[in-house]
């Protein structure tokens, strides 16, 4: 017979080493941004199920992929110092194992939004595949461009959640969508840059390595802009008040700043704060478009 | 340089939230020049904030700071005199963008005591605006009595923005570890009273 405390046991366990497998703080972001974009169309919230339904699909969607990402890059991961001591690369879990966790967390996080409804499932279904198969599978290895597949995956779920609580695509969810994709390269650029001889060392890649570092920062501040520029014409399409706008206004000045101090005065230090800044900022822009 | 600590990264977070609130409500019925003074001195606050919470007192060290904590005095005290004084709106307009050129120019291109002179002026007279005038038409009935908490928080961005200055200039009023430790509680009680204020007046 088995005994419940070891089997409660071993489901921490088993949580403990898969959770850093869903990448917990990127998961919550692009979360967000799905919450966002709901909110942005229904705000108050009048179903509660259907948040509860939007916030598990996108969450076990995400993870999914991400899961199915770490499992893909297993052998980039042991070669580069940031990523060596992840579950599977740390032999803490096996390979096979991961595959069959991110394949049921896919098929679960799209066949849930594909019931609440179909044109949302879609969408879903569109990040995960351009995340796991035309960025994982295709392109990461073999051109620094792959980042812009990897932008639209990210500008996915914001989209699903607008198109969830409009039941359409408007030129508001792309201009949402547009802000997430320029602002995925301020977030990646900047990372690839801070471990740059880790990607080096695993083959991979990037911007840096392949345009040089003047070239990539030139990117970001232009990809920051944009971002910037079209998160402020959607708040705006959304209705969102005057104080409110400002306040969007002030923080993307603040990363505009961060981005051309990157240029002028490239430092560690400076490409660190801007990397976090742009997390914050891209945090605060979805809080505002749901107040 | 002094590590950050949790609590001064708590009281930098409040700091920003006080800082985003105010941008945020704004103060009513105000022309476009002030609207954009108020925002930008409370901008410069919250985003000087987060960026000290993420990097820590180092990027105190650039010599952009002395700039930076120039502009918020500045900004406030042309919103002030814009909101209560409109006659001289113009006048003042001239001095903070002056003001402001020649403290950037002191920066790159002046050394020692000819570099503070300008900083100490500047410094000084939109200090003196942000502290004395809300407290002068507090004590006149123009404004209600609570808008005197501006004046208050006046008083204490003079006293940081003053302490930072000198320091930035190689002139220290108090030692570095000092100035550090009551810097995030300074901007924290200046912000809220300067929101206190602004919520009264």
């Amino acid at each position: 017979m088995h005994n419940p405390r070891s089997a409660i046991r071993k489901i921490k366990t088993k949580l403990r080493l898969y959770w850093p497998l869903t990448k917990s703080l990127q998961t919550g972001l692009l979360l967000s941004t799905g919450l966002a974009g709901y909110m942005s169309a229904r705000c108050p919230v009048f179903s509660i199920s259907t948040l509860l339904g939007l916030g598990g699909s996108l969450f076990l969607a995400i993870s999914g992929s991400t899961v199915l990402n770490m499992w893909y890059d297993r052998d980039i991961d042991a070669k580069m110092c940031r990523t060596e001591t992840r579950p599977l690369p740390a032999s803490k879990v096996s390979a096979s194992e991961v595959l069959r966790l991110g394949l049921s967390l896919s098929i679960l996080g799209v066949g849930w939004a594909v019931a609440i409804s179909p044109l949302y499932g879609l969408i879903v279904f569109a990040g995960l595949f351009f995340d796991v198969v035309v960025y994982t599978l295709w392109l990461k290895r073999r051109t620094a461009w792959s980042i812009v597949w990897g932008g639209i995956s990210g500008g996915m779920p914001i989209l699903a959640g607008r198109v969830l609580g409009l039941g359409h695509i408007d030129w508001i969810g792309l201009a949402l969508t547009m802000a997430i994709l320029f602002w995925i390269p301020t977030h990646i650029l900047t990372f690839s840059m801070r471990f740059h001889d880790d990607y080096e060392r695993a083959g991979v890649p990037t911007f840096p390595s392949t345009y040089g570092f003047a070239v990539t920062r030139a990117t970001i501040a232009i990809s920051s802009i944009i971002a910037a520029g079209t998160m402020g014409v959607a708040a705006y399409g959304i209705g969102l008040t005057w104080g409110y706008l400002r306040l969007m206004i002030v923080l993307s000045g603040g990363l505009f700043l961060l981005a051309i101090s990157s240029m002028v005065r490239p430092s560690e230090r400076v490409n660190f704060g801007l990397f976090k800044y742009a997390s914050l900022y891209m945090l605060s822009a979805m809080i505002l478009l749901t107040v | 340089m002094k590590k950050m600590t949790v609590l001064d990264r708590v009281l930098l977070l409040i700091t920003g939230l006080l800082a985003a609130y105010q941008i945020v409500v704004g103060v009513n019925g105000l022309g476009t020049l002030t609207t954009w003074a108020y925002t930008v001195a409370f901008g410069v606050l919250l985003v000087a904030g987060l960026l000290l919470i993420i990097l820590g007192f180092e990027p105190l060290e650039n010599p952009i700071v002395v700039i930076v904590s120039t502009i918020i005095p500045l900004s406030l005290s042309l919103g002030l005199v814009s909101q209560h004084l409109p006659q001289w709106g113009t006048a003042y307009l001239i001095f903070v963008i002056v003001g402001f050129l020649l403290v950037v120019y002191s920066r790159y291109k002046m050394e020692g005591t000819m570099a503070v002179f300008p900083l100490a002026i500047v410094h000084g007279i939109a200090g003196m605006t942000i502290f004395l005038l809300p407290i002068i038409l507090s004590m006149k009935g123009v404004a209600p009595g609570g808008f005197a908490w501006v004046g208050i928080g006046g008083a204490l961005i003079g006293v940081g923005g003053l302490l930072l200055a000198f320091l930035k200039a190689g002139k220290p009023i108090l030692p570095q570890k000092t100035i550090l430790t009551v810097l995030p509680a300074l901007l924290l009680l200046m912000t809220a009273a300067f929101v206190a204020g602004f919520a009264a007046g």
